[in-house]
């Protein structure tokens, strides 16, 4: 992604225009501009902290309750994450910190200070998709796409876990991330297509 | 050129899904926007007699408490299928549980969160009916059945007395739970007002009737509506009407001047938005001793809210009137008003639910005829719409047993109950037969064809996952003779040219002829625009062909950024239309479903072990995310079947599992590997590319496939759904 690129400009042409096919923000770029919202009122318990996020120093203003998943979400403009349940039920709100998939509506923002974390966004090598992301494009590991960044988040820490050893284990260790579209058996298509060449490079 | 329709292309969207860049409702980028929380009644039923909003407006950053106290009047609704116009904040009466009462709106998302619990109101409760059970007497006939469109009732020769002159007979009542859509999106707007505009980011399985329906409860013209929904995170119907969450959404922004965004929670998407109604099912089926249906009688009841709320019938009697041959059927279709929200279409509104109780009872009186279940169907073959005395447009059903069968190894099966094991453990086999109505309606496209041979095009349609924005790029990649990768196709702004709802299986069969004809219209013009040149003098549009920006004709080409700069045009446009569904044929889909369960006596767990679907569904645009579809559906009806049920607190009227925790659907290990078929066959009656929607068909008939698969298995006849572990354990 590149740093200066941001599409703020263009969404709010295409918010201002009068409309028709030119207008239509149908390619939304893989990482959101931060909008320049007014700052909100700042009051005592609200503190300063630095996460790293994808490699980059992102810093907060936030009150010690916001979840990392708020964060991202309302704060970075790092919407790939998704809020499907709030409650750690789901498994739509899945990232890496240090490595281990964690629900980031469970991880206080807080407590993810110089800690690494991964989100969806920065799980493609520039322009080159992560196998699991190329996988589930090729198996259509997906509908609506809603838990998709979850159920990708959680499938590439199982192959690194090493829990891609059959299907009934890759449905086990996936039983997390719920699915309502139903792209269950596309999914295990997909982790077990991945783990399969990985084991055939190895 | 290899048709491209029809392979199986991956998603057009699929690495905007794959790496967070496809953009849902609410993460919409809006300059300035602030957060709104909603706040639920905790009564069924009463009226609010105070509200004490002085400790929420004292929080920091909050910037406006809005109840039915000081809330903006909405102007009264006309009608209209897409309108759910209470609750809105407009009056403090209480019609049950998790009722919107308040709408918070903080500068930040946690702030509104504290400020919407620190609200305080009184109510004076009434007396609420809070369960379908215990109201069953108070019965009623629907007012607007189908949108008044027909009778709730109908009747083909004399069900009662042919019942009773029968041979053989089943008499049962079946039961469905509540359930509720969960799609993993929860709905989210953002809406922001520029004078007396509005511009609302929704998730909406219709952009068109979300900008009509704020348009008349804000009393504004629809011009000016912009509503824009480029991608849905599932709806299965809950997104299907515009409902109070949207409208008071806008109505905040309104307030305070700024862009307001509001996400429901988990929880609240149990009481905003609709959900699959209650239903209490008797079916009577009378055969003579060969197995032929004599009488078939199917009266339902579902469950309803208040009927100031609106009305929504399940119709759950719509399949038994058409799907089997017998002379003698009686349908009917009753409510049961109770202190509960609206309940709305759920994906196969009616059929899931219906046919559920219908092909119980079929497995029912094939185990009382000693017949095989596939065969008792196949003598009771349809070949016409009895019902509506019309031919079918197509129907393969036939194939759709046969190929079903094969691929499941049916004919092994030992018709015994508790015949067949693996060990300790019990299997069950069992099937069902699928049919959900193929629906068109009026839908227009635009196209663009470009210099540059690049196409971009639009509909003002919708994507939930179905796949619109990529069979779309196929249907114009053929017309156009255009690589997919060379095609835009855009959806989900209300600026585009207008296309019906999502729902209903309508979008393929509704949109594709409209892309079509915007296709044809442009290289119409186009090649009208070649012919007027002294250059082609002698060739016809007949000796035309347009492939890959150019058109070729014999011994001569005419690359199109030569013919547009001559004609001084940036692009040449061609708009196209479909009408509503053609008359003469009956319109539906149909399949047949087959499953086994692995059920352990000891314990009573029971697990869906195998499963074929066989789907008679027209020609499939595109093969991959076709499948997808049917696993959906087919996922969706292993929940209804084995897990998904809304519990109501009959003392508060509260749903006490309004969460993803406890409100159970399938996860990972719940879904065996689903074999799906694709029985050929086009519909041209439907649409040009001889396609139908098949968003809905994959889930009908799973729930009794799987429940006859127990009764097979266990030899007990669960009626009553979902089917439990305590069911079976006797
Ligand atoms: S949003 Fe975190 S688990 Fe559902
Ligand atoms: S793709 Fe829609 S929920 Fe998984």
């Amino acid at each position: 992604m590149k740093p200066g690129l941001t599409r703020r400009g263009l969404i709010g042409r295409s918010v201002a225009t009068a409309g028709g096919l030119a207008a239509v923000p149908l390619v939304t770029p893989a990482e959101a501009a931060i909008p320049a919202a007014p700052a909100p009122v700042r009051t005592p318990e609200m503190v300063d902290i630095v996460l790293q996020v994808n490699g980059r120093r992102l810093p907060l203003t936030i009150e010690p309750r916001v979840s990392l998943l708020d964060a991202l979400r309302e704060q970075a403009g790092l919407t790939g994450t998704k809020k499907g349940c709030d409650r750690g039920s789901c498994g739509a709100c899945t990232v890496h910190v240090d490595g281990r998939r964690v629900n980031s509506c469970l991880t206080l923002a807080i407590r993810c200070q110089g800690r690494a974390v991964t989100t969806i966004e920065g799980l493609a090598e520039g322009d080159e998709l992560h196998p699991v992301q190329a996988a589930f494009i090729r198996h259509d590991a997906f509908q609506c796409g809603y838990c998709t960044p979850g159920q990708i988040m959680a499938a590439t820490a199982l192959l690194d876990e090493g829990h891609a050893g059959s299907d009934a284990e890759i449905r086990e260790y996936m039983a997390g991330n719920i699915c309502r579209c139903g792209a269950y058996n596309h999914i295990v298509d997909a982790i077990r297509d991945v783990a399969s060449q990985a084991a055939g490079k190895g | 050129m290899d048709a491209i329709v029809g392979q199986p292309l991956d998603r057009v969207d699929g690495r905007l899904k794959v790496t967070g860049g496809a953009r849902y409702a609410a993460e919409f980028p809006v300059p300035g926007v602030v957060h709104a929380v909603l706040v639920q009644s905790s009564v069924a039923a009463g009226e609010i007699v105070a509200i004490d909003t002085s400790a929420a407006e004292g929080m920091p950053g909050v910037l406006a408490v809005i109840t039915p106290e000081n809330a903006e009047k909405l102007q009264a609704d006309k009608g209209g299928e897409q309108v759910v116009s209470r609750p809105t904040l407009q009056d403090m009466q209480v019609l049950y549980n998790g009722q919107h009462v308040a709408i918070v709106v903080a500068d930040t998302l946690d702030r509104a969160q504290a400020a919407a619990s620190a609200l305080k109101l009184t109510y004076k409760q009434d007396e609420a009916v809070t369960t379908m059970d215990s109201a069953l007497n108070t019965a009623y006939r629907p007012k607007h059945f189908r949108g008044g469109a027909r009778s709730p009732d109908s009747n083909r020769g004399d069900a009662d007395a042919a019942f009773d002159a029968a041979a053989v007979k089943v008499d049962a009542t079946y039961r469905t739970p509540i359930e509720h859509h969960n799609p993993m999106e929860p709905h989210a707007t953002i809406a922001r007002w520029d004078g007396d505009r509005v511009t609302v980011w929704t998730a909406t399985q219709g952009i068109s009737g979300a900008q009509h329906t704020l348009a008349t409860l804000f009393g504004i013209p629809p011009a000016n509506v912009r509503v824009i929904c480029p991608y849905v995170g599932g709806g299965f119907g809950c997104k299907g009407s515009t409902w109070p969450p949207a409208t008071l959404t806008a109505m905040a922004a309104r307030k305070v001047g700024r862009p307001v965004k509001l996400s429901l929670t988990r929880r609240q998407m149990f009481t905003s938005n609709g959900y699959r109604p209650r239903t209490v099912q008797k079916v009577k089926l009378a055969a003579d001793a060969g197995g032929k249906l004599v009488a078939i009688r199917h009266d339902g009841m579902s469950q309803m809210s208040m009927p100031s709320l609106g009305e929504f019938a399940e119709p759950v009697g719509l399949a038994t009137e058409m799907l089997y041959s017998c002379p003698n059927v009686a349908v009917t279709h009753r409510l049961v008003g109770v202190n509960a929200p609206l309940p709305t279409y759920m994906r196969a509104p009616g059929e899931a639910s219906g046919v559920f109780a219908l092909e119980s009872a079929m497995d029912e009186l094939a185990v009382a005829l000693r017949i095989d279940p596939v065969e008792l169907r196949l003598r009771n073959y349809a070949d016409g719409d009895e019902h509506e005395d019309k031919p079918f447009s197509l129907k393969n059903l036939r194939e759709c047993y046969r190929q079903g069968a094969e691929a499941f190894g049916w004919s092994q099966r030992n018709p015994a109950p508790r015949s067949m094991r693996d060990g300790r453990v019990l299997i069950g086999w069992g099937m069902a037969t699928s049919t959900y109505p193929a629906n068109r309606r009026p839908a227009e496209a635009l196209v663009r064809l470009q210099a540059d041979g690049s196409v971009v095009a639009g509909s003002g349609t919708q994507d939930l996952g179905t796949g619109t924005y990529t069979v779309m790029t196929q249907v114009i990649a053929d017309e156009l003779g255009v690589s997919p990768r060379r095609v835009r196709f855009v959806l989900g702004d209300s600026t585009l040219p207008p296309a019906p709802g999502s729902g209903g299986s309508t979008t393929v069969a509704s949109v594709s002829p409209a892309v079509q004809a915007a296709c044809a219209a442009a290289r119409q013009k186009l090649f009208s625009l070649i012919l007027a040149d002294p250059q082609a003098a002698g060739l016809t549009s007949a000796d035309l062909r347009l492939a890959n920006g150019v058109v070729l004709a014999p011994a001569r080409r005419f690359p199109l950024s030569q013919v547009l700069a001559r004609a001084g045009l940036e692009y040449i446009e061609g708009r196209g239309k479909t009408e509503g569904p053609p008359g003469g044929h009956s319109l539906h889909s149909f399949g047949a479903q087959f499953a086994e369960v692995r059920v352990d006596p000891d314990l009573g767990e029971i697990r869906v072990s195998r499963y074929v679907g066989a789907f008679d569904a027209g020609r499939i645009l595109n093969a991959k995310t076709g499948r997808s579809q049917l696993i959906g559906g087919i996922t969706y009806g292993i929940g209804m079947a084995l897990l998904e049920e809304t519990a109501t607190d009959a003392e508060t009227g509260r749903y006490v599992n309004a969460d993803l925790a406890e409100y159970l659907v399938p996860v990972h290990p719940d879904v065996p590997l689903i074999r799906t078929i694709f029985v050929a066959g086009e519909d041209p009656v439907l649409d040009p590319l001889g396609a139908r929607g098949i968003g809905e068909l994959p889930m009908v008939g799973v729930a009794p496939a799987i429940a006859n698969a127990v009764y097979h298995a266990t030899g007990v006849r669960v009626r009553d759904l979902p089917i439990r572990i305590e069911d079976v354990l006797g």
